[in-house]
């Protein structure tokens, strides 16, 4: 078993808001990330996939392939975007860094037929990163 | 769903890597520039990795307020601007990064129960660095 992991960026806007909750614990749970008109990161996204050498090409994986569904599934969907008003996952999760791999897991996961996925990490900034194996 | 979440914090501190159990010749070839008397230092980054479920009112595994919270007043503040050899955890024990890593993680196992706490990650310059995931994991 080897493992490939593929890097991309892409940046977006956010805000993080629960309608469910009032105004004073959105903004005491979510701090400046409450404020409504949103504000950016520039994230840096990690993909592992993971499987056998095949012994012709001596590729765990496609590299192409694997950089055409993350630009397809991924990043055309969320870069330069507001993630909250643009991208459907986020009009009822709040896109926190948890919940964005969780998202970009579940876009890419039925798309990569030729590799298995194993990682999806994404730092929102260089000091903070959340990843998501996959697990219920 | 369950996720985990790393967050990188940085302190500056000194050390000297000595064991009274060896001589001094065994000690200077052990530690070689590690075991000058005066002490060095480092920046060190400390990552921090927890897990959890994702919450489903806040999108979180925890709160980071928590945890910089947590590690601000519990392991910055102990460590910062310090030197190592001069705290009681390393009154008996050699302050190499690995001992570090055990325990900054017995701290915050200890400590923060806002997440379950997979591991802790020091880097002690670029080139080095060191991890703990408690004993269950060896």
């Amino acid at each position: 078993m080897v493992y490939l992991t593929r890097k991309a960026e892409f940046s977006a806007s956010h805000y993080y808001h629960n309608p469910a909750f009032t105004p004073e614990e959105n903004a005491r749970i979510f701090g400046k990330c409450n404020n409504p008109n949103g504000h950016g990161h520039n994230y840096t996204l990690e993909v592992t996939v993971k499987g056998a050498v095949d012994p012709k090409s001596g590729f765990v994986v496609d590299l192409k392939q694997l950089k055409d569904v993350m630009s397809r599934e991924v990043l055309d969907a969320l870069d330069h975007r507001f993630l909250n008003k643009e991208v459907p996952e986020f009009f009822t999760k709040i896109p926190t860094t948890e919940n964005l791999a969780i998202a970009i897991w579940q876009r890419l996961e039925p798309k990569l037929n030729a590799a298995q996925l194993h990682r999806v990490r994404v730092y929102e900034t260089p000091d903070l990163f959340a990843d998501f194996y996959g697990e219920a | 769903m369950k996720a985990h979440l790393t967050r990188r914090y940085m302190f500056s501190a000194s050390h000297r890597l000595h064991s009274d159990e060896m001589s001094e010749e065994e000690n200077r070839a052990t530690y070689g520039k590690c075991n000058n008397p005066y002490g060095h230092g480092h920046n060190y980054t400390v990552e921090v990795t927890v897990s959890g479920p994702v919450d489903g009112q806040t999108g979180m595994v925890c709160n980071l307020v928590d945890l910089d919270g947590f590690v601000h007043t519990q392991i910055l503040e102990r460590y910062d601007h310090q030197n190592l050899n001069t705290l009681s955890e390393f009154a008996e024990q050699v302050p190499t990064t690995e001992n570090l890593c055990i325990a900054i993680y017995d701290i915050v196992k200890r400590g923060f129960d806002k997440a379950h706490l997979e591991k802790i990650r020091i880097e002690e310059t670029l080139m080095n660095s060191f991890e703990y995931a408690g004993e269950k994991s060896r």
